[in-house]
């Protein structure tokens, strides 16, 4: 039997159709995916994501233990409230899973991990906590919405009292506080600006009925899946997993090889790039008629690679992806899609930001 | 679920085929498969001329989510093919059993129709499936 979140019955409701999502039974589209994924690049969406795992770590040694399990530097969170992106490795520099954590004071962080990954990353966690004086508590009692789109910010903000819309309408990127008993982080996955909201069990419903009525569209995992690919952002298990490091995945600039801070994988990570070899992740786009999806082979100047996650962009029309291919220069890049070899473009991504196609996407 | 079209006959696999007054046989996928497919962006359809044969994939239709084969429910050459459907491919979410047809095809082996369900028969499947 698949897990069920609180807001269950609430999309069952609103006709949404469900699927199965590692183990969670979700809802992937409430009528119309392409609808909804335009409802977030040009006015408000939200998405149910309790399914995620919320860890609290604490302790006196909390800083010590993070600065030895991510491959981002926690140096950099000077201010209570910060986020912070990172991956989290096995010695051979494999990513277990790519994560936020945030600073709330020098002995409590806040970790949110996938809901895919929730039991290896939890034994992970655990086993490599032994020698610190941290405490790790799972936080099954939180909900988590994400409201996303261009004027999301301002439709949840109207329904917080003017304290705490103050105090959450003053957030920078990536960082969070707490508002109204609601911790508001002004995060996201969909290359929108907008807030992630964990919100007590019992105010959850009644927190998402709110948030519909002020004219927030409930969207499925199925355009949060178009949304972060045309940002640019990897999914786990789909772009990368233990099998690819940080480098392989478009996720160097998440990896910090400051002096001295021994995270498990770097030595790993060192040597690959020593030897230059580390494969690399393009974004694609097509502009033949047809779809790129994941498993499909590409055919590049350095070599043969795969389609990691391809799909149809509602916003740019076509179809876009990222790859994975070797080291090397990438040059003209063909696709075969049942037996046929179509040309691709690559090109930087991300190919969507804030409700605008990037140049030369 | 939406009444189905009682002239139609389909395969198993989600296709309908229509009989015209000339003989040809129209062929489309069911408002069954276009809801499970989703919102549909893309559409290959075969060039007219193409020989087809009875339960051999003729087409794909790639929503959102996934690429779908479509197989006919005959075996023909094919004699029209429904352009439009290259701009608007989301005609077939909208009207499945209309103006989202996809092909014609001659009807070379008369027989053949006998092999395919009848609309109860179909709904009947559709309904085991959701079971």
């Amino acid at each position: 039997m698949n897990q069920k979140t609180i807001y269950n019955q609430t999309h069952r409701d609103a006709g949404a159709k469900m699927v199965d999502f590692g183990g969670w039974d979700m809802p992937i589209h409430y009528g119309s995916q392409i609808e909804e994924h335009h409802a977030v690049r040009r006015d408000a969406g939200m998405f149910d994501v309790s399914h995620m795992t919320v860890v609290d770590v604490r302790g006196a040694d909390v800083r010590a233990y993070l600065r030895r399990l991510l491959a981002n530097s926690i140096d950099k969170l000077k201010v209570p409230g910060k986020a912070l992106y990172s991956c989290m490795l096995n010695e051979s520099g494999g990513v277990i899973d790519d994560l936020i954590v945030y600073y709330l004071d020098d002995t409590f962080y806040r970790v949110v991990v996938n809901a895919s990954t929730r039991d290896k990353d939890l034994a992970w966690m655990a086993a490599q906590a032994e020698g610190f004086a941290v405490t790790l508590g799972e936080r099954a009692d939180l909900a988590m919405v994400a409201v996303q789109g261009p004027n999301a910010r301002a439709k949840t903000l109207a329904l917080l009292t003017p304290a705490a819309a103050e105090r959450a309408g003053a957030l920078g990127k990536f960082a969070a506080c707490d508002a109204d008993g609601l911790f508001v982080a002004r995060t996201g996955y969909t290359g929108e600006d907008g807030f992630e909201i964990m919100v007590p069990e019992d105010q959850a419903v009644a927190f998402w009925q709110r948030l519909a009525e002020a004219g927030v569209r409930p969207c499925g995992l199925g355009a949060r899946d178009t949304l972060r690919l045309e940002a640019g952002m990897a999914l786990y298990g789909q772009d990368m997993d233990e099998s690819v490091t940080p480098y392989e995945a478009g996720l160097a600039w998440t990896v910090a090889l400051d002096e001295g801070r021994g995270f498990i994988g770097r030595d790993a990570l060192e040597r690959q790039l020593a030897r230059a070899d580390a494969r690399q992740m393009v974004g694609l786009v097509m502009d033949e008629k047809g779809v790129l999806r994941h498993g499909q082979a590409v055919f590049a100047a350095c070599g043969q690679g795969e389609i990691l996650s391809g799909t149809f962009s509602p916003t740019l029309g076509k179809s876009i992806a990222l790859a994975r291919v070797p080291a090397g220069e990438v040059g003209a890049v063909e696709v075969d899609i049942r037996g046929k070899r179509l040309p691709l473009r690559a090109v930087k991504y991300p190919f969507v930001r804030d409700g605008k196609a990037q140049p030369d996407v | 679920m939406s009444e189905i079209p009682g002239d139609l006959k389909f395969l198993k696999s989600h296709e309908w085929a229509r009989v015209e007054d000339g003989g040809t046989v129209t062929v489309g996928i069911s408002e069954h498969a276009q809801s499970l497919l989703g919102d549909l962006v893309y559409v290959e359809l075969p060039a007219v001329g193409d020989k087809l044969v009875a339960g051999a994939a003729a087409a794909v239709v790639e929503s959102v989510k996934a690429a779908s084969d479509v197989y006919s429910p005959v075996t023909g050459t094919v004699t029209a093919v429904n352009d439009a459907l290259a701009d608007k491919p989301e005609t077939i979410n909208e009207d499945a059993y209309g103006e989202g047809w996809l092909f014609t095809v001659t009807l070379d082996e008369p027989d053949q129709l006998g092999e395919l369900l009848s609309p109860d028969d179909y709904a009947a499947l559709v309904e085991d499936e959701a079971h």
